[in-house]
């Protein structure tokens, strides 16, 4: 499967990106489904999120993994790997096949990224709360180098229920972080049921705005709106910005959207894997590519 | 070896870190220092005097500075996090996943460990430390013992590529070395030499041990003392040879028996010359406050009481 170039702005960019997250909510299905587990919920809330950093907003492709100019991306919920790699694979960082590998004895695909695997992971994360840590740690490197590199961190909703994560906005905010960009994604469920009924989160812009962060709240599966959000908070000066992006667990995939049991330790069925890919949009011969492997 | 002469004139281990630091900020660029509030007490405020844009403050927030470490890392720094032993161990997770896992150059300098912290008591004396860190895959750790050798590991775990822990210490430390000292990480030197046994001591316990060996002489018994300031990777040569040679060992820490110094010297003789060992170290017990000292005699980890196991240890030796 060859990768796809990033697209040209202006040239009919949002069908781009859709199709982009199209493919991504597919690719994690399939390596889901052929891992025999995974967290397929968290992992498809995140998709337009995922190709608009990679297919637009991000300063990096697959030849500048190590350019110290590039922009970072941290996955502070780890465990939507599969759509981190299938964003990968999408966009070349990694290859479409190898990635249907997910959380097998030897590949690098492993259940949470890790950057000893993957050149293109920026940091190994898995444990909630860790990654906007070590964003703000690349935050702060960058500005005292003054490399006008921009760092994002894409965070989970139950996430923020750690601890460490409200250590890390207040640093971002004392240290005035404008290279930093957050990103919720808020799709109202973790592990066992709702924020609500596990630790509520509301009022969470207040929360964020309490903290000193610059706070946009967007449908997290609007293309233009996710690219408006990110523009607005690369021209945010003297604080960090956070975008909390509504979303809908199992975007996608009917029999899934908002039903809290498909956050995580999933078997699909081969059936189930293929009305998914189906409903999806692919055709019988990306199929065939993405299930019989 | 409270000698108060020869304490007068040192410096604390963690007032050697930190001067040592301010030249070290000259000749490596990118070392940053991290702080949670604490700079006075850890002795990095020597290095924030010199370079002050290079300390960056995290506030009292130990996770969040820990896993940034790993940023600064990520982005070509070389960060030092400081804090106090216990506050490591408050944030090993992140030291685990977000420095060891995704093996950044990243160092972790912990002030305040052990009994040495003195009167702030129980809470707040670190004796589970070593053994913690030891345990996570890819971690180096040091205890130097005296404030010629804390410079010296300073620049050495700057040298090194890789996640390191190090111990300082908050009270008075006696000079020990000379000025040719010289600091290897993963090697253990032969302070005095004994055929009868082998005392082998890290941190605040080298100079503890050197006394007891004083002790024994008037028994009659010919102790031999190792410092031994790397705990991980253990220099398992030398402690074969003293087993070897000496056939009986006593280990003395700073730290809970479990899981530290004793434990490491343990494993490397059960993989080579098997031989009695006695373990002097907290009993696994919390402690306390008190001085140092008192403390010392109360845990029994003051000079007597490594004699005491001395003798215990050549019982046990056929």
């Amino acid at each position: 499967m060859k990768a796809q170039l990033k697209p040209v702005p202006g040239i009919d960019l949002h069908a781009q990106l859709a199709a982009a997250a199209a493919f991504v909510r597919r690719h994690t299905v399939a390596s889901i489904y052929h891992a025999g587990s995974g967290h397929p919920g968290g992992a498809l809330s995140a998709t337009d999120l995922l190709a608009c950093l990679y297919g637009a907003e991000m300063n990096v492709w697959p030849a500048s993994v190590h350019d110290p100019l590039r922009d970072r991306f941290v996955l502070s919920k780890g465990h939507a790997a599969p759509a981190l790699y299938a964003a990968g694979a999408y966009y070349g960082f990694c290859d479409k096949k190898e990635a249907l590998s997910l959380r097998k004895l030897n590949s690098p695909f492993q259940g949470h990224p890790h950057l000893l695997d993957l050149p293109f992971v920026e940091t190994s994360t898995g444990s909630l709360g860790q990654g906007i840590s070590v964003a703000i740690g690349m935050a702060v490197g960058l500005k005292l180098q003054k490399i006008p590199a921009r760092v994002y961190a894409l965070l989970g909703d139950g996430e923020l229920q750690e601890g460490e994560v409200w250590e890390a906005a207040m640093s971002g905010a004392h240290h005035k972080l404008d290279n930093l960009c957050a990103v919720i994604d808020y799709n109202k469920l973790q592990s066992d049921n709702s924020n609500d009924a596990i630790m509520r989160l509301e009022p969470l812009a207040d929360k964020w705005r309490a903290f000193g962060w610059a706070v946009a709240e967007i449908d997290g599966h609007d293309i233009a709106a996710i690219l408006e959000a990110f523009r607005r908070a690369g021209a945010t000066t003297e604080r960090p910005a956070v975008i909390i992006a509504h979303t809908v667990k199992g975007k996608g995939v009917p029999h899934m959207e908002n039903i809290p049991s498909w956050h995580g330790s999933v078997k699909f069925t081969r059936a189930q894997a293929e009305e998914a890919i189906r409903a999806l949009g692919a055709d019988e011969a990306e199929l065939k590519e993405l299930l019989d492997v | 070896m409270s000698n108060p002469a020869l304490i007068a004139n040192s410096d604390s281990l963690r007032e050697a870190f930190g001067k040592a630091l301010v030249p070290l900020g000259d000749e490596f660029p990118k070392l940053v220092v991290l702080d949670a509030d604490i700079a006075g007490d850890t002795g990095v405020h020597h290095f924030r005097k010199a370079h002050p844009s290079r300390l960056v403050q995290f506030g009292i927030a130990e996770q969040n500075m820990m896993a940034a470490a790993g940023g600064l890392a990520a982005v070509g720094l070389l960060p030092v996090v400081t804090t106090f032993a216990v506050f490591c161990l408050r944030a090993i997770e992140q030291a685990r996943l977000s420095l060891c896992y995704a093996r950044r150059n990243a160092k972790i300098v912990a002030s305040h460990p052990g009994l040495d912290v003195g009167p702030d008591g129980g809470s707040a004396q670190a004796l589970e430390d070593l053994a913690c860190f030891r345990a996570i895959p890819g971690m180096t750790v040091i205890s130097p013992a005296d404030p010629v050798e804390m410079a010296q590991a300073t620049r050495a775990i700057l040298e090194f590529d890789g996640p390191v822990y190090m111990r300082t210490g908050r009270s008075p430390a006696p000079r020990l070395f000379g000025d040719d000292h010289k600091f290897e990480i993963g090697k253990g030197q032969i302070l005095h030499d004994g055929a009868d046994l082998t005392i082998i001591a890290c941190g605040a316990e080298v100079a503890r041990a050197l006394a007891a060996a004083d002790l024994l002489k008037e028994d009659g018994i010919a102790a031999r003392v190792v410092n031994m300031p790397t705990i991980k990777p253990m220099d398992v040569n030398l402690v074969a040879r003293c087993a070897r040679e000496t056939g009986a060992i006593v280990t003395a820490e700073d730290h809970n028996i479990l899981g530290g110094l004793g434990g490491a010297v343990a494993e490397a003789l059960a993989a080579t010359v098997p031989c009695p060992v006695e373990f002097v170290g907290v009993k696994d017990v919390f402690g306390a406050s008190g001085e140092p000292e008192e403390l010392a005699y109360a845990y029994e980890i003051s000079a007597p009481f490594i004699a005491a196991a001395a003798r215990r240890v050549l019982k046990r030796k056929k």
